[in-house]
Order: structure tokens, then sequence, then C-alpha cells
């Protein structure tokens, strides 16, 4: 399968995204920001970085970009949209996810591992996962608190749309070393549809034991596993 | 006609403001003990023209609306005022 992997000025992992794909076996093709064609993706990936220099607000200009509306389209027809970290801050200021993410309650940059517990399996990025197991995955952002209205958390929770949440390595309540105080420790949501995730650590930094930690695999595994249930049906426009 | 619009964004009242925090215990640190709460915000500054100050202060307001604040944690306030008037 082919994963498009978005490309902003300021985007910097698109190179570990891309190397995260090639371990799994597949191909990735770069989407320039001024560009419309998704080039036939299965599942585009927004990376992180700090796009058009995060001016005004994380995500705010790059989701004026031409291949954004390319991006909207996709979604709204079905199409696996992956966000990390800045990706995800670019899904909310496009409103293709709910809520906003705000300076680290600690106001610094944390770039550390984190412990993430699978929320649900019942999407096409956590399929390969096991539900409550801990996943060990780096964080790498400044801007990384996730904030939104109790009525929106609510719905999150009841839709089962939290698909990871910080914990302590053991699984249990991540209190205190929170890495950014997000509101409910969510580290990630899925759209209503499911078919769009945001999240703010780095599962293409935990993609090879070497690196120290595969964990992220299980996420780019589960999109091959739900690309490959449905090639049957097309769903690229 | 040019005016001068100024925009202040700042934080919705719920929610917490990390910034504001650290500049108030730095004011306290200071000896400004009367400071009691602290906001942090932005302030953008435009030339714009326009027919008459409520045209200008419409086309702002959307300006606002569209990209200048994030309406899930931001509110924000419009000044107008005509240049050279």
């Amino acid at each position: 399968m082919r994963f498009g992997i978005a490309v902003f000025p300021g985007t910097w992992s698109d190179g570990d995204c891309a190397r995260a794909v090639e371990v799994l076996g597949h191909e990735s093709v770069r989407l320039w920001h001024r560009e419309r064609d998704l080039q036939g993706s299965d599942c585009v990936i927004l990376p992180g970085g700090f796009a058009y220099g995060d001016h005004l607000r994380t995500g705010a200009v790059a989701r004026f970009a031409p291949l954004m509306e390319a991006v909207q389209e996709f979604a709204a027809a079905g199409g696996l949209v992956l966000g990390i970290c800045n990706g995800f801050q670019i899904l909310c200021e496009a409103h293709l996810l709910p809520g906003a993410l705000t300076r680290n309650a600690s106001l610094e940059f944390r770039c550390e591992t984190t412990w993430l517990r699978v929320e649900t399996v019942d999407t096409p990025f956590t399929r390969d996962c096991e539900r409550g197991g801990v996943l060990a995955i780096p964080v790498s952002h400044g801007e990384g608190r996730f904030v939104a209205d109790p009525s929106t958390l609510d719905r999150l929770e009841a839709e089962q749309r939290v698909a990871f949440r910080y914990v302590a390595p053991d699984g249990s309540a991540v209190g205190e070393a929170s890495p950014n105080g997000s509101m409910r420790d969510i580290a990630g949501i899925v759209s209503e549809g499911r078919n769009v995730l945001g999240m703010m650590p780095h599962p293409e930094r935990a993609a090879e034991p070497l690196l120290g930690s595969g964990d992220g695999m299980g996420i780019f595994r589960s999109v091959v596993e739900a690309v490959a249930e449905r090639s049957t049906f097309a769903v690229v426009p | 006609m040019r005016y001068t619009a100024e925009v202040v964004i700042s934080l919705k009242p719920v929610v917490n403001d990390p910034q504001g925090l650290t500049v108030r215990a730095g004011l306290h640190q200071l000896g400004f003990s009367e400071v009691s709460e602290v906001r942090v915000g932005k302030h953008i500054s435009m030339e714009v023209d326009g027919d008459s100050e409520s045209s200008v202060r419409q086309r702002v307001a959307d300006m606002c609306e569209r990209l200048l604040r994030n309406p899930v944690i931001e509110d924000y306030r419009i000044e107008i005022r005509a240049d050279g008037a």
C-alpha cells in the first residue's frame, strides 16, 4: 500500500515516517503543501514539525494549504488520515478533530518517552493493538495540552473516541507525570467516522527496537491491515 | 480611508493559562503582591482600508472568526481608529 506523507515548510518528521513505512515493507510518497494531488495514497500522514513556523497558533496557517483541501475531501470520503504531533494540531485547527492543543502546563518543551494506554481497538489505527495495553512512544512538543469543553470530552469518551491516554509505565493513572497536562490525560483521539486519528506522541520514533521501542509499529500495522481489508472498494477521490 | 485595527486575543476564562501563572509568580517575586490575576494574550495591529469604521470592524471580526483566533480556546476584542483623522 501507499502512504502519502505531507510536507509543509517546517515539517521535520517526514523522513522518520517514511522510514517506519519502509520498515513495514510499504511505499511512501511525499505530498508537497502546494499540491492538491494525493498521488493515490491509501493513508495520508500529517507528520510532526512546525508547519509555517507555527506562527499565530500551531497549525493555524497550515490548514489553508492547498494540500489540506485535498486532505479534507479525502477524510470526508472515509480516507485514513493520521496526524502526529504538529499533524494533530493541524487537524484540530482544520476542525477534522475537536478540541485544541495549547501550551504545556509546565511551559517546557518535552522530549521524552511516554507511556500510552490503548483505550480502544475499534479504530483502523489501533485494531492490531491490545486494548488496555501500554505502548512506550516518545513525545516531542511544547504545545500538546489537549483542551476541550466538558461536553466535548464527555462525548469523546462516550463514543470511545479517545484512542490513547498518558499513563504511568505500569498502566496506572499518570497524575503529575503527565508530559503536558492534557485534560483527562488524552494523548490521541479519532474523528466521529473513526478514520482520522490525531496523537501528540510520535509512533514513527518508536518504529524499531534499535530506537528503544518498536511499540509505534502497531499503529502503522493497523493501518496496513485496515486498508487491505477494504481494498475492494475505493475511498480515494 | 485607512484605519488602524487593534485586535487583542485572550484565552477564554475557563482555559488554564500557565504563562499567566508564571508571570504572576514573577511579579510576586518582585514584590508586586497586589497582582491577583494575570492572563497572557496576543496583540495584532493592522492597517486596513475601508469606507467606515463599522464596515472595517465587521471585516476584522470576520478575520478573527476565520483565522486570528481559535474559537475553542480564545476570545477577541477589536479597537478601530481612523488614521490621520
